[in-house]
């Protein structure tokens, strides 16, 4: 275990910026995300939650993936290359990085993605434990522990120092680059910060959630389920839970004519969009409740179905405190008979 | 607001039983207290979970238009509060809901409070707000906060259009709001006009280039309700589910705000639903402070039948040249 | 659609979209081409049915496809072919431009002029003029798609 006054933090960081590109949380236009960092941006390091998750730096919102050129007859194909640069995400909080385990087994199984994977093995990411876990979170649900976020390496703010763990290979790498900076620290001293972070993680309201009634084999009970209907019934249609969510994946692939070329470029889609997954023959989701269904039924049925029982929910609470009518996973869950307080 | 609550509950329970309404259009509890939920109620039963509290900000009249059509048989009640009547006069003007269909109860209110503002104070962890009316009493799991409740209302609320109920078969108000103070709604519309150009570009750079492009601010709002968006549309050569480009952040903001020129009725639910909190009320406050000025004062959803000002015209229209003599950026 | 073709080299001369009603300003267009008055070459025209056919979307259009100016022309109030068409038009600019300049676009590069059929001489007075501001704004580069930039990557 190593450490770094948290007034020497912003050498760190400026390290860090220099060898590769740095990724954290920072305020812009009043709101939290994370961003390329600067020397001019502050890291808001009290930010619990950024308002969109940390799954832009792998999975961009919108990005060229391949572009074609027509010069008189020719017509000339250039893929984009692939991002190789190191990348270091500083500041991820533990839902986020187990987010990133989630969206590695859709994207690095075969066929794998090659932008996604180019970009997961040249980064590096860093964590934070969380210090004042909100009433939104219930990670717990999903045996997430805050105290201990895991990834490459985790780190903990504890009075006027961060204390500093490498677990993996790539984190080790990295903590060696900057070994003259960090000191050598005892592992006891976080241990109460570990500790009264675990005390607050067991007063969080919807942390006693329970998922027993979900699962991969529960789709011919859930299906026809009554409760989508009212669930449903005020759903606006609009993405906001699924592009909050580090977890939600889908994208949709559409060209753009420049004028001189077309880019071919992809982006998020949401299930809760009327076009989304058209087809020639219409939409398979013509309502509102088959597209509400469908969100909460992939995270919680299909997702586990395909995944070793894995659910694509980390509990982060980012669709519980942003959803404009106030619907989110937390209330289909405890509809579902999930309320377990 | 306790009483009101009371009362409301009590009225509901005797119009689904008399047979008045088949159905009630409210608002549900959640978890906490701050995250109600638009949500319909079909009997007694179901109305237990009927709530009417200070954060009922959510708009309720949008769902009408759905309401109305699927409803075969009896009425459907709907709780307006006063700013949400004008919505409900709009949507009547453009003959989007059937007013026979519906039963409106006008809900006094007195302001609602925004939940983001709370917490952009500082205070986390919030499991309940009891609102006393001058204060607020905060229980979060870090203790117990207080803040004053005008520091906490939503911004929609801070320029209340009115008190009153431009549409209803009865109201619910037992403690009326007598006080007319309100802040110009316009104030900041004025800042950023006499900025410089430098600035104001700026200004919205930095706002929209949050834009995730969820589309809530024009899902929720009770003016945008065509059938079809045309930024749903993939043959209209706009649609584009995320921005690529910044350019295509200002297209959509633009042609959002331009679509409801003089049908909004400045209900705010675009700024209050915005994840990235996006001022979007600026934008419509902007074609509604110019439609003032140049073409009279109106007021989207004060009478029904009124005739929008951009489907309107009179033979001394200002010349779009206006533009460039007003103001000296 | 492609109206972005110049830029690279030297001089900079604007690229002018100028939306043109069928029965007057088209109609002066044509006036001003037969009895020999040029206007600048930059000055792209397209012709619509009336000037209240302008949707706000094509002007922003014409913008994200690397226009430097629009300007869009119709008859004069009063004189529309279907009565009214310019009057809601007229509106429908007046409140578009605003916005445009709320959000600190260059006001100048938008323009709204009424030319009949007989005015082939204010046509290209109109154009000549236009182009000489937008010259003078330079290239537009706060409301247009980068993408459609002949240089990137």
């Amino acid at each position: 275990m190593k450490k770094i006054e948290k007034a020497k933090l912003n050498d760190l960081l400026a390290r860090l910026a220099e060898a590769s590109t740095l990724y954290l949380p920072v305020r812009k236009g009043g709101k939290v995300n994370f961003a390329k960092w600067t020397k001019d941006e502050e890291y808001c390091a009290d930010e619990l939650k950024t308002v969109k998750s940390a799954k832009d730096v792998f999975f961009p919102q919108s990005e060229n993936i391949v572009s074609f050129k027509r010069e008189s007859s020719k017509i000339t194909i250039l893929p984009k290359e692939l991002p190789t640069d190191r990348t270091v995400i500083f500041g991820v909080r533990a839902c986020d990085a187990k987010s990133f385990d989630i969206l590695d087994s859709v994207f690095m199984s075969e066929p794998a993605d090659s932008f996604y994977t180019a970009r997961r093995n040249s980064a590096v990411i860093i964590t934070t434990a969380c210090s004042t876990p909100e009433e939104t979170c219930f990670c717990g649900v999903f045996g997430i522990d805050p105290a201990n976020p895991g990834a490459d390496i985790q780190t903990w703010f504890v009075g006027e120092e961060l204390f500093w763990e490498a677990l993996s290979e790539k984190g080790k790498a990295l903590t060696e680059e900057l070994s003259d900076m960090l000191s050598d620290a005892d592992e006891k001293e976080v241990e109460d910060e570990k500790s009264r972070i675990s005390e607050i993680t067991k007063q969080l309201p919807l942390n006693g959630l329970s998922l027993e009634n979900f699962g991969g084999d529960k789709t011919n009970e859930l299906f026809d389920a009554a409760q989508w209907e009212k669930l449903s019934q005020s759903c606006i249609g609009c993405g906001t839970c699924t592009f909050v969510c580090p977890t939600c994946q889908c994208y949709d692939i559409r060209d753009y004519d420049t004028g001189n070329d077309i880019r071919r470029y992809r982006c998020w889609d949401s299930c809760m969009y009327s076009d989304f997954t058209m087809c020639a023959h219409g939409t398979n989701r013509p309502t509102q409740l088959q597209r509400f269904r469908q969100r909460f039924m992939h995270k919680l049925v299909y997702f586990p179905a395909n995944n070793n029982g894995e659910f694509s929910c980390v509990g982060c609470g980012r669709c519980v405190s942003s959803c404009p009518i106030s619907m989110n996973i937390a209330k289909v869950i405890k509809s579902f008979g999930g309320d377990n307080k | 607001m306790q009483k009101t609550a009371g009362l409301i509950k009590k009225r509901v329970l005797e119009l689904l039983a008399d047979g008045t309404v088949t159905k009630v259009l409210g608002w549900k509890e959640g978890d906490f207290i701050y995250d109600v939920t638009p949500a319909s109620f079909l009997s007694a039963q179901e109305a237990d979970g009927l709530v009417y509290s200070s954060f009922c900000g959510a708009n309720l009249s949008k769902y009408l238009i759905s309401e109305c059509k699927a409803l075969t048989e009896g009425k459907i009640l709907a709780l307006l509060k006063p700013c949400d009547t004008y919505s409900f006069n709009q949507l009547l003007t453009e003959h989007r809901i059937d007013r026979d269909k519906v039963y409106v109860i006008g809900v006094g209110c007195k302001g609602m409070l925004d939940i983001e503002k709370i917490k952009a104070m500082g205070i986390k962890g919030i499991t309940k707000v009891i609102d006393n009316g001058k204060e607020l009493d905060i229980k979060t799991i870090y203790g117990s906060k207080t803040c004053k409740r005008e520091d906490a209302l939503l911004e929609k609320c801070l320029c209340c259009k009115s008190k009153n109920f431009k549409a209803f078969d009865e109201i619910i108000d037992p403690e009326p709001e007598t006080k007319e103070e309100k802040a110009d709604r316009f104030a900041k519309v004025s800042e950023l006009e006499a900025m410089t150009a430098e600035e104001r570009y700026a200004f919205w750079q930095e706002q929209l280039s949050k834009c995730i492009r969820c589309n809530a601010c024009r899902n929720v709002c009770p003016a945008c309700s065509c059938m079809k968006c045309v930024f749903d549309n993939p043959v209209s050569g706009v649609s584009s589910k995320a921005n690529t480009d910044s350019f295509e952040e200002k297209m959509f903001h633009i042609i959002r705000a331009f679509h409801v020129a003089g049908r909004c009725t400045d209900c705010g639910e675009c700024s209050r639903v915005c994840p990235q909190n996006i001022p979007l009320h600026l934008l419509n406050r902007k074609f509604i402070k110019d439609i003032n000025e140049l073409y009279g004062e109106y007021q989207a959803g004060e009478e029904v039948g009124s005739r929008a000002p951009l489907a309107d015209f009179t033979f001394d229209d200002a010349e779009p040249s206006v533009v460039n003599e007003r103001g000296n950026s | 659609m492609q109206v972005s073709e110049n830029t690279e080299n030297k001089e900079f001369k604007p690229l002018i979209v100028a939306f043109c009603c069928n029965w007057c300003s088209y109609a002066g267009a044509d006036l001003a081409g037969t009895s020999r008055l040029s206007y600048p070459a930059e000055v792209k025209i397209i012709r619509v049915p009336c000037s209240c056919r302008v949707n706000p979307m094509f002007i922003l259009k014409a913008f994200e496809k690397g226009a430097d100016g629009v300007i869009m022309c119709g008859c004069h109030p009063g004189d529309c072919h279907y009565s009214t068409g310019n009057y809601y038009a007229r509106r429908r600019m007046t409140l578009l431009f605003s916005m445009l300049d709320y959000l600190g676009i260059d006001r100048a590069r938008t323009r709204v002029e009424w030319v009949s059929a007989a005015e082939g001489q204010k046509f290209s007075l109109v154009m000549n003029d236009f182009a000489k501001t937008v010259t003078e704004l330079g290239e537009n580069i706060k409301l247009g798609d980068l993408r459609c930039k002949k240089q990137q990557d």
